[in-house]
Parts: structure tokens; sequence; C-alpha cells
């Protein structure tokens, strides 16, 4: 059975100019490729989200730089790349009582590539398998 | 009364105390029985400094009523103020303490230029705390007009001012300073107020301010010292000298010591004022000390009154802090940050004053195991740091979250506090 889950780095951030340079200079440093990423700021601090390559690296990489990391199993699902696909499946989870935590996405051609913490995973796997669409697996 | 005059009633009073105390506060009597002294020992008030001494930290070791001389049933009021996790400072009444601090509150009111026809505006907190209902019976007691109007609200507050025509205030330094700023911005004229006094105590505050105070409020602005292990406010006041503040010391019995040898100083020299309540039967105290650094001023004041003068308090000889009018240790922020697993044992204090009012800001680390990715709850965790901050010191503080190691650790005493206030 793939493994669907996906390892997801955070960073926890203090707001302070050039924060963000430490991080890509790290990851940059180690050789390491970042594959999807988002932030949610406040005032005072940040969360950086990143869909590494190799996650073991970074997670060390990161450790000793003294960053603030965890790690954390997201899921990306994979659709057609047109209007109204997230839609459908939003709508559909949402029905069976399945609520998104956060969610970002990149597209590339026909395909789009949602990654979704949902309020219960094994449940929204279950549901998915249902519908039309694929998981993404970015990592070995 | 002449000094002399002073000298023998003190001395019957502290006989009566002594004596007091060591049949009814098991805590002196065992104290005093280890030093073997009896209290037919203490003959006149120079024999004070053959007594033992109080710390704050024995009022929090015998919490709650472990200092009390008298039964709860003639107690009738309890005050308390901050304290560590869940052991605030208890202070008991009875019906003559009340009288006391009436009778002290009236004479800080009076030095002030108050009198009955005064209409009295009391904006301490009223509660726990001593300072709100402390100066209100004292008004009552006096027979001029109280107005409990208490902390908070201040546009209320100036809109009373105003309308109920108040010619006396009791505040906290700062705050007065802070209610100009919103009459500023309500557009109402200070001057145009029947405002004439303001009797200020809970915190320090310096001749610069004095005068910022009396200028921008068009009054006169006097100091009330007090502490609510004492009575409460009413322990010392200033006269229209504004020289120094006279002790209410028939009552409250003030010593200067040096913090180190904790013997008695030449008088006027500077070290730690050391109190012991004369007349109190709920909770009397024998040399407390305060931690606050002063000295005495013995010298004659033109007003006539002939009570020692206390000099400013130039400082502590441990580590409170005044934010705010409120006592805060930095150790009940330690207790807080230790008793919740998500943070490390690590914080840093900033205290400053942007603009009029004090602000506190504590900075911790989060512990690995609980960082997220999830952002509400960061902020959650931020939150109920915040709200256990607020229900130990009472005021609140903000928390900023900032990353691993960012805190300094060292080998020796780590510095917790960075005190930006200067008093200007």
């Amino acid at each position: 059975m793939t493994n669907l889950k996906i390892q997801q780095i955070s960073i926890f951030l203090e707001n302070i100019e050039g924060r963000i340079n430490d991080v890509t200079t790290t990851l940059a440093k180690n050789q390491i490729n970042m594959l999807a990423f988002s932030m949610a700021e406040t005032a005072e601090f940040a969360i950086l989200r990143l869909i590494v390559d190799d996650v073991e690296g970074a997670r060390k990489a990161l450790a000793d730089a003294g960053f603030a990391v965890t790690l954390s199993e997201v899921l990306c699902i994979q659709c057609a790349n047109h209007a109204g696909t997230l839609a459908k499946i939003i709508a559909y989870l949402s029905e069976n009582k399945v609520y998104i935590k956060y969610m970002y996405a990149f597209s590339q051609g026909e395909l789009a590539n949602v990654v979704i913490k949902p309020s219960d995973r094994s449940r929204c796997i279950e549901l998915l398998q249902n519908m039309d669409c694929s998981f993404l697996n970015l990592q070995k | 009364m002449s000094r002399d005059e002073r000298r023998e009633l003190q001395s019957s009073r502290l006989r009566k105390l002594v004596d007091y105390v060591y049949h009814n506060t098991p805590f002196y009597r065992n104290k005093m029985q280890a030093m073997n002294l009896l209290p037919s020992d203490i003959k006149d008030i120079d024999d004070i400094v053959k007594l033992p001494f109080t710390t704050k930290q024995d009022l929090r070791d015998t919490y709650p009523y472990g200092m009390f001389a008298a039964p709860i049933r003639d107690i009738v009021r309890l005050h308390a103020s901050t304290g560590t996790t869940g052991k605030p400072t208890v202070v008991g009444y009875t019906r003559q303490d009340l009288a006391v601090w009436q009778e002290a509150i009236a004479r800080v009111i009076t030095a002030a230029g108050g009198a009955r026809q005064d209409i009295i505006s009391v904006g301490y907190g009223y509660g726990l705390f001593t300072g709100g209902l402390g100066f209100h019976y004292g008004v009552e007691h006096m027979g001029a007009t109280v107005i409990p109007t208490s902390t908070g609200n201040s546009e209320k507050h100036v809109r009373l001012l105003r309308d109920f025509g108040i010619t006396g205030l009791a505040v906290t330094p700062s705050y007065a300073l802070y209610l100009s700023e919103v009459m500023d911005k309500m557009g109402i004229d200070p001057a145009s107020l029947q405002l004439r006094f303001a009797n200020l105590g809970g915190e320090p505050w310096s001749p610069q301010m004095r005068k910022d105070i009396e200028q921008k409020l068009h009054l006169k602005a006097y100091n009330c010292y007090g502490l609510s292990e004492i009575v409460g406010p009413g322990v010392a006041y200033e006269c229209e000298e504004q020289n120094g503040s006279h002790f209410n010391e028939d009552h409250f019995y003030p010593e200067i010591l040096c913090p180190d040898t904790l013997q008695p100083v030449p008088a006027g020299d500077t070290g730690e004022l050391v109190i012991t309540t004369l007349t109190k039967t709920g909770m009397p105290l024998l040399r407390y000390r305060t931690k606050d650094i002063t000295s005495l001023d013995y010298a004659p004041c033109p007003c006539g009154r002939t009570n020692v003068r206390l000099n400013a308090i130039l400082g502590r000889s441990d580590d409170m802090l005044i934010i705010r009018g409120i006592n805060v240790y930095p150790s009940q922020v330690e207790s807080v940050i230790l008793d919740m697993p998500e943070f490390e044992p690590h914080y840093l204090l900033i205290v400053d004053r942007v603009g009029i009012l004090d602000s506190l800001e504590v900075q911790v680390e989060v512990r690995s195991e609980y960082y997220s990715d999830e952002l509400s709850t960061i902020l959650a965790l931020k939150k109920k740091l915040s709200d256990r901050l607020k229900s130990v010191l009472s005021i609140k503080a903000a928390v900023k979250l900032v990353e691993p190691n960012s805190i300094e650790r060292t080998a020796g005493k780590s510095k917790r506090v960075i005190d930006k206030r200067e008093l200007k």
C-alpha cells in the first residue's frame, strides 16, 4: 500500500528582518530543494510550512542551524487543473464532515497539486479514494 | 505632640504590642522563645532592636491566616495583594484596625488641604487591593464626599470630575498623567475643573512627574506612602511643604536598617525601611522588612507636624517591580512558566513606559515538542500563558514567543529583567 501521507516541515520564525533569508540559505547550503511551501504570519511571528525532497536532511540541517522545526503529516491531492475541480472535492469532503485546517497549492500544466491538512486524515483518504482524484506522493 | 511625648506613647504601645503578639501569634512566640526573649525584656521603644523580623516570605509561608493574632470572628475585613501562583499575601483587620486606618487616611487628606466640604474621587482599584477601600473609608470618616470611581473607564472618570465638581483625586501618579491625556482627547480643559489636590501613591514618582501632574491638572499633588502588609495606603503622607512624607509613627513605627547587617543606621542615613505596627490587633507585624531603600528626616517641618518624614524611596533591596502601581516579582512570572510544560524554563521581562502607562512584556521559548504547524495552536498557547499571567500578576502582560535559545542562559544568576523606564 503506497504511503499517501507527506511529511511537512514547519518552522516557527520570529518577525526579524532577514529571517526567511536564513532559512533559504541554510537549505541551499545543504542542497535541499523545496517542492512547495506556504507561510502563515502574524505581526510577531510566522509559521513556514515546507514540502522538501529530502525531509530528514532538511530537518537536521535546520535544527542544527538553531531553527524551531516540527514535522507533521499532510496529504497532497492531485487533480485536473481546471475550474471547479477543487470545489467538487471540498464540497464532497464537507458533506461528509471532513474539513480543511489549511491548504496551499501549485499547478503545473494539466495537473493541480493541493496540499491539505484535513480535520480527519484517515477519513479524508477513505473518502477521496471514492472520487476521481489521486494522491501525489512527492517523497520517496 | 513633641517627640519626647511621642516616644513615651510609642514605648507604651510597643510593650502592649509585644505582650499581645507573644500570647496571640504563635509565629512570634516561637521566634521569641527561640531567642530567649520575653515581653518583659521590652521596656521602651529602643528595645525594638531586640525583636525578631518579619518578611514577605513569612507571610506566604503562613498563608492564609497564620499571622493573625485575633480569631476570625473578630476579623471584619480581609484584603489580599499579589503573591505567587496560589499564594497571595493576606491581611486581616479588626474593627479597631479599620478605625486606625480611617484616621490615618483622614490625616493624609487633611495634609493635602482636604476637608468636609471636599468631593473626592477614589481612583485606586476597589476589591482585594487595599488602595480603593482604604481611601474610601478614610474620606467618609472625614465627612467629605467620596466617589468610588475605582480604576478603568477613564472617559467616564473625566466626565464625573467635571459633572460632580470633584475637588480631590486619589490615584497613582501615572494614572493622574493618563487622565490628563484623556481630558486632552476629550477636549476638556483641566483648568475648567474644580480639582484642587491629589493624593498620589502606589509607585515611586519623581519631582519632574510632580511638576507635570500639577501643571497639567491644575492641582497640588501630594505623596501617600503605604503597603498592604502594614495597613494599605496611609502609612506616610506629604504636607503642604511637599518635602518628605510624615510617618504616622504613633501607629506605624519606622526604622532604617542596613540591609546586610540589619543594624540601625545613624539618623538620616539611607538603608532598608522596617516597620512595626504598634496598634494593629488583627494581624500585627513586628519589624516588617519592606525592602524599600530610603532614609528618614528628623528635622522639624515648617508645617508644625513633629512626626518624622520619609524621604523618597530610592530603590528596592529585592527584585520587585512596580508596574502600573501593582507589585510584580519576577519569581511570580517564573512560577507560572515553570508550571507550564509547553515552555522552556527561561524568560525575559521587558518593562517599559511608552507614553504614560507602564508596559510589561514576557518573552518565552516554546519547548520543541509543543511547536505546531497550525497557527491557531501557537496562538492558543500564547493566550494560555497570557491568561495565567493576568490571573497571578493582576496586570495584563504582553507575551512574546521567541525562537529557541534566544534567551540568554548564564552560569550564574541570569539577568531576567530589562527595565527601560527612567524616572524622568
